[in-house]
């Protein structure tokens, strides 16, 4: 098993001034209180992770449920504190400095998160308002964006409620393009979506990198996801990642044909499409 | 000094947002809320009807005072409600339909997120207040010669700034506990006007909870919209309710904000922002 803060990996990948997004040694626990032992218990959600980003580069994280995907996701979008280490987005500290990180990030997860009554243009409405847009600034904007990702017009105003999990996932897309992240976190947007749906979203990622001047961090569980997307692939398992690389690269170091043999070898466990361990679920239990 | 003024601008915008969105939902849910109100109507009868049956068992009372005084109190008791159901749900809401994490993650300063919270349940639950009010009042046919009612709206207003700033320390309740955390602001609430006097003078209470009513501005907010609307007190009358409200403010909107926001980075270092399930 191969570290990333093995040295020759850590002088291949150096911290650089201008990056886009800069973690180094960053960790989270999580910790709960057994009752029948009376003791806390700890787990590990990251164990000292260390990368760069270039910006306008795309970046796959590929890890199990459980790996650290959603963690490393919420610590860059300061949903929640390191207990050690640092991360910084543009020079930004994610601590030090909440609001300039939130002014430059936003975020898609596995979950389309929205008012299930509102609509989706009353969703990406207020949703621009916390990033300051007005009304007359997202009037013309929002039908724009919506179009983009390839939303029916005549939805627009149909609460969410009433669409389709893919759906639902464009729109979340939307609201995230819709304040022009500088750095845009894509936490499995495409799990759980029908393959037309998944096409569909990838194809606009693919389109937010030639169109965007977004640096994208994209964590998911699908291989191809990531090797078609992605100018390099990082494999987090347990807290840890394990090398960060393009594609070909990585299944170079590892003598394997596939990505998947690659993850296998790196890991030393099987690639699960499908998992029975919700990384939530876990942090939720730890919590 | 210009970024000064852009970042206000935005956080203006910002709090506008919020207004926007709960003027939204209020739209989507509008029938469930006329029905809540049907409930708080019902629940404001059978309170005010206490001072008729205290007359039909041989009681001497003024009817129609005690009615309005009762009245008053339900009222105001109905207004707390939804003002801290408002803030409470500032996370309970959100974290029920999964969008906290992006209104947290949003470059929004906290004050002005809850400000914008809080601005709207002012505006809400001062309408519904003042038709709860005409509704029971109509009901009652009660007889109010000498009401200055300018000055009892005057009066909740500037309360409310305070009650804002209790809401923000209880409405950070569901993130500690967010199973059980809302029950306990409404214990928050009951606490609060039970030693304000809500349906009695405060007179009547043991020592120790008047002292405590000193520091309650739900005290003052029914001290001064009885005398406005029963004695007819004017506008100039009111100051002696003002001061001790605006003082409340001063100190309960910094503690509040600052209350939540220690709630707000145990829940961070803990990973309790988002609840599963």
């Amino acid at each position: 098993m191969t570290d990333i803060h093995d040295a020759a990996v850590l002088e291949a990948m150096p911290l650089r001034l201008d990056a886009a997004v800069e973690v180094h040694e960053l960790r989270k626990e999580f910790s709960r209180r057994d009752r029948r032992r009376g003791a806390r218990r700890t787990r590990v959600a990251l164990g000292g992770v260390t990368f760069a980003m270039e910006r306008g580069e795309t970046v796959a994280i590929l890890g199990q449920n459980g790996s650290g995907k959603s963690t490393l996701v919420r610590l860059l979008s300061t949903l929640l504190l390191p207990d050690g280490g640092w991360a910084r987005i543009l020079g930004h500290d994610v601590v030090v400095e909440p609001r300039a990180v939130r002014r430059l990030v936003n975020r898609v997860s596995v979950e389309a998160s929205f008012f299930k009554k509102m609509s989706p243009a009353e969703n990406l409405g207020y949703a621009a308002r916390y990033y300051g847009m007005t009304a007359s600034q997202t009037r013309d904007q929002i039908p724009e964006i919506l179009e983009r990702v390839g939303f029916p017009p005549d939805r627009r105003n149909e609460p969410m409620e009433n669409l389709s999990r893919g759906m639902q996932q464009k729109v979340a897309l939307a609201r995230a393009l819709l304040t022009s992240p500088v750095v845009l976190l894509l936490d499995e947007p495409t799990t759980g979506l029908d393959p037309r749906s998944k096409l569909e979203v990838q194809e606009f990622i693919r389109e937010i990198r030639t169109t965007h001047d977004s640096t994208i961090l994209l964590c998911t569980h699908d291989l191809n996801e990531a090797e078609i997307l992605a100018e390099r692939v990082g494999i987090l398992d347990r807290g840890h990642l394990l090398a960060l690389e393009p594609a070909d690269d990585l299944k170079r170091r590892y003598d394997a044909v596939t990505l998947e043999e690659a993850f296998f070898a790196a890991t030393g466990r099987e690639f699960e499409a499908e998992h029975d361990e919700d990384e939530d679920e876990d942090r939720e239990v730890f919590a | 000094m210009r970024a000064l003024a852009t970042t206000l601008r935005a956080e203006l915008v910002g709090e506008g947002g919020v207004v926007e969105r709960n003027i939204n939902l209020t739209k989507r849910y509008i029938w469930w809320d006329l029905a809540w109100f049907v409930w708080t109507v019902a629940n404001t009868l059978t309170i005010v009807f206490i001072a008729e049956g205290i007359e039909a068992t041989g009681g001497q009372l003024d009817v129609n005072e005690v009615m309005t005084s009762l009245l008053i109190g339900a009222v105001i008791w109905a207004y707390l409600g939804v003002l801290f159901e408002f803030l409470m749900e500032t996370v309970a809401w959100e974290r029920w339909e999964g969008t906290i994490e992006y209104t947290f993650m949003a470059p929004l300063s906290r004050a002005m997120h809850l400000a914008g919270q809080g601005l709207f349940a002012i505006m809400y639950g001062l309408l519904r207040a003042v038709f709860l009010f005409t509704v029971c009042a109509l009901f009652f046919r009660l007889s109010m010669p000498d009401a200055n009612f300018l000055a009892a709206f005057v009066v909740l207003t500037v309360a409310s700034v305070s009650f804002l700033g209790i809401g923000a320390m209880t409405s950070v309740l569901p993130l500690i506990s967010p199973e059980k955390g809302t029950q306990l602001g409404f214990v928050a609430q009951g606490t609060l006007l039970v030693v304000s006097g809500v349906y009695y003078p405060v007179d009547v209470l043991p020592g120790w909870m008047q002292f405590l009513a000193m520091f309650s501005p739900a005290t003052y907010a029914l001290e001064g919209a009885r005398e406005a609307i029963l004695e007819g007190a004017p506008m100039s009358a009111m100051w002696d309710e003002i001061w001790p409200l605006l003082i409340l403010g001063v100190i309960s909107i910094p503690l509040g904000l600052w209350i939540f926001q220690r709630g707000e980075l145990y829940a961070k270092k803990h990973g309790k922002l988002k609840r599963s399930g």
